[in-house]
């Protein structure tokens, strides 16, 4: 099986942001970066999937600038075969614009399986799988927590509000991953060394003009600060008065 | 470009959800300030079209019910396909972020080539431009953005625009779904119950959520007990028991699972770990139980119990108990 994977450089979300001066960019001064959460769970579903059927191919795409091949590297460094830059920089918010680019790359790959992550962490927009699918002409279950294989259909859950959903699907197809499908091993150092040498193509990105421009990023308002009330079952009656006549929700 | 705005009215199993008229407020929003109609578009199998006087009181001129058997489960191929072909008329699509919501937004938005403005948290109608907020990096960053295209495409986050009465028209309309739900893809074999909970953790205005610290997946009961004597509450988890198995993946709260909202949320033995604030720090008022008080969860807890949760939190459920019935 072909499987490509979309993945997304996004930084550790683990520290308190500061925005840049020009008011449209997150500060990256101090920011470690990784493969955006549930990418990371797409690219270790893809490698099971190959490692299960011993045989295929796992490749891996990203947008952006040069900094993306270390997440490509990581990413091979995981055990993907290879990995493709569609290089652009600069910030990218339009998400029908950054689908475009990625359908351009994929259209014409053979590929049996695409894996998106079911969001990125960073813009968290949710929308991207979906929208290449679309432009592909591909079905797209969204969402899915698990996946498998009777032979050339894919067999998924999908989580709904307080339900889920089996469905199926026969290949080829797009599908974005949700937690819960698998958890992301960590490189080896062979696959570390490995990745090394495996090969990292670049060429432009071919963007539309974007249509979703970012105006401005703020900081939420603080929340005030915690304070304790009280210890063990006697703090219940004050609890209480405090939900009913401070926070009125009793 | 039409003023008019058209609202994806969700159901499930033949039944509205609230998502539906959350729509349809949002939409509503729009329609006014440029002074067009809010057309409702409901999908399910014969007989959903009963909801259509609910979408009326919630603001819609108009309900294009769209009855098929193959509406019987989610079917976003024909759904979006039908939405889609059906936009030449509205300037503006709107949907609730909810998990169908989100399947069948961006697939319309691709259908007719238009980017999309997702899981907006508050939005301004600023003539042929719609600027949004919405809330990213877990929460931590608010981004504005403004979408220029014709139509706009838009979903809301649920419970940023709540239903209110609002009667309308609510003229019916019957359509045919443009592409045949038989011939979707992707086929829905079994829908199913994933939770006890009788309301949704979007929906609900109260969340006792639990995590470690209950020490065994019995010990939920207490959780479920709080919750029950609140009447109006959903139990929520952290990943560290959705992992062990104690709760389902649906119940998580966080980063990687669910974003809530609540007026109130109650952290039953959770440490606070930024992956679970990520899901959980915009409810209105928090409160925390734990028996460490130098855990996180403390830090943005506006009323802090430090104790142990099992001893607690039978305590509490009789208390709010009383308070409910006097
Ligand atoms: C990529 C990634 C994504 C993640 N996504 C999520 C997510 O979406 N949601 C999520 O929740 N987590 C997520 N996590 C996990 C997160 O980091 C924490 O591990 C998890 O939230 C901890 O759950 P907990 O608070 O139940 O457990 P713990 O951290 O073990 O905390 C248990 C707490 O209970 C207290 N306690 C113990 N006994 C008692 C008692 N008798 N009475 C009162 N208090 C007691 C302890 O003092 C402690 O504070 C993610 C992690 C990663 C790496
Ligand atoms: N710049 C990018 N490069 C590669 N994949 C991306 C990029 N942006 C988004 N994606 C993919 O699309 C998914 C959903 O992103 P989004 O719609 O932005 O939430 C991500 O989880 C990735 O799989």
């Amino acid at each position: 099986m072909k499987i490509a994977v979309c993945i997304k450089r996004v930084p550790d979300m683990d520290v308190r942001f500061k925005i840049a001066p020009s008011g449209t960019a997150v500060d990256e001064t101090g920011l470690k970066f990784d493969i955006s959460d549930f990418d990371g769970y797409a690219v270790e579903a893809a490698l099971q999937i190959k490692e299960k059927l011993n045989a295929g191919e796992v490749v891996v795409i990203s947008l952006g600038g040069d900094v993306v091949q270390e997440t490509l590297r990581k990413a091979m460094s995981m055990g993907a075969d290879r990995a493709v830059q569609l290089k652009a920089d600069g910030t990218h918010v339009d998400s029908f614009a950054i689908a475009s680019a990625l359908a351009a790359e994929l259209k014409d790959g053979g590929y049996d399986l695409i894996m998106f992550g079911r969001m990125s962490i960073d813009t968290a927009h949710g929308v991207t799988g979906a929208i290449v699918a679309e432009l592909l002409g591909l079905p797209c279950v969204n969402a899915i927590s698990k996946l498998e294989f009777d032979g050339r259909t894919a067999k998924m859950r999908r989580e709904l509000e307080g339900a889920y959903e089996l469905v199926e699907c026969a290949l080829p197809a797009v599908v974005t991953i949700d937690e819960g499908i698998a958890r992301p091993r960590y490189p080896s150092l062979k696959g570390i060394m490995a990745a090394k040498k495996k090969p990292l193509e670049s060429k432009p990105a071919q963007l539309p003009a974007a249509r979703l421009s970012l105006d401005a990023l703020a900081l939420p308002p603080e929340r005030a600060a915690g304070r304790i009330i009280g210890e063990g079952t006697a703090a219940v009656p004050e609890l209480v008065r405090l939900l009913k006549e401070e926070a009125k929700v009793l | 470009m039409s003023a008019h705005v058209l609202a994806f009215a969700e159901s499930r199993g033949g039944e509205l959800r609230r998502a539906a008229l959350e729509a349809i407020t949002a939409a509503r929003r729009i329609a006014d300030a440029r002074g067009g109609q809010v057309h409702a578009i409901l999908f399910g199998a014969p007989g959903i079209g009963a909801h259509a006087a609910a979408l009326g009181a919630h603001g819609a001129d108009r309900v294009l019910v769209v009855e098929h058997a193959g509406f019987a489960h989610n079917n976003p191929e024909a759904v979006a396909a039908t939405i889609a072909a059906k936009m030449s008329g509205y300037g503006a699509f709107v949907a609730t972020a909810s998990a169908t919501g989100k399947d069948v937004a961006p697939r319309v938005a691709a259908t007719l080539q238009v980017p999309m403005a997702a899981d907006a948290t508050a939005f301004e109608v600023k003539g042929e431009a719609i600027t949004v907020t919405h809330p990213g990096y877990t929460g931590k960053i608010l981004q504005s953005l403004t979408l220029t295209a014709s139509p706009a495409i838009l979903s809301v986050r649920a419970g940023a625009y709540l239903p209110v009465a609002n009667a309308k028209a609510g003229e019916v309309e019957a359509m045919a779904p443009v592409a045949d739900p038989a011939a979707s893809r992707v086929r829905v074999t079994e829908t199913a119950a994933g939770n006890t909970a009788k309301l949704d953790l979007g929906e609900a205005p109260v969340i006792v959520s639990g995590g470690r610290g209950l020490k065994e997946a019995a010990n939920f009961s207490l959780v479920e007990a709080l919750a029950a004597a609140f009447g109006n509450a959903a139990v929520g988890a952290t990943r560290a028991v959705t992992d062990d198995g104690w709760r389902p993946h649906a119940d998580q709260i966080g980063q990687t699972g669910r974003l809530v909202s609540p007026d109130l949320y109650i952290a039953c033995g959770i440490s606070g770990a930024i992956q679970h604030l990520a899901g959980m720090r915009t409810a209105k008022t928090i409160v925390a139980i734990n028996k460490d008080k130098e855990a996180p969860i403390f830090k943005v807890a506006d009323y802090g119990v430090v104790g142990d949760v099992l001893e607690i939190l039978p305590v509490l459920t009789e208390a709010v108990r009383r308070a409910k019935a006097s």
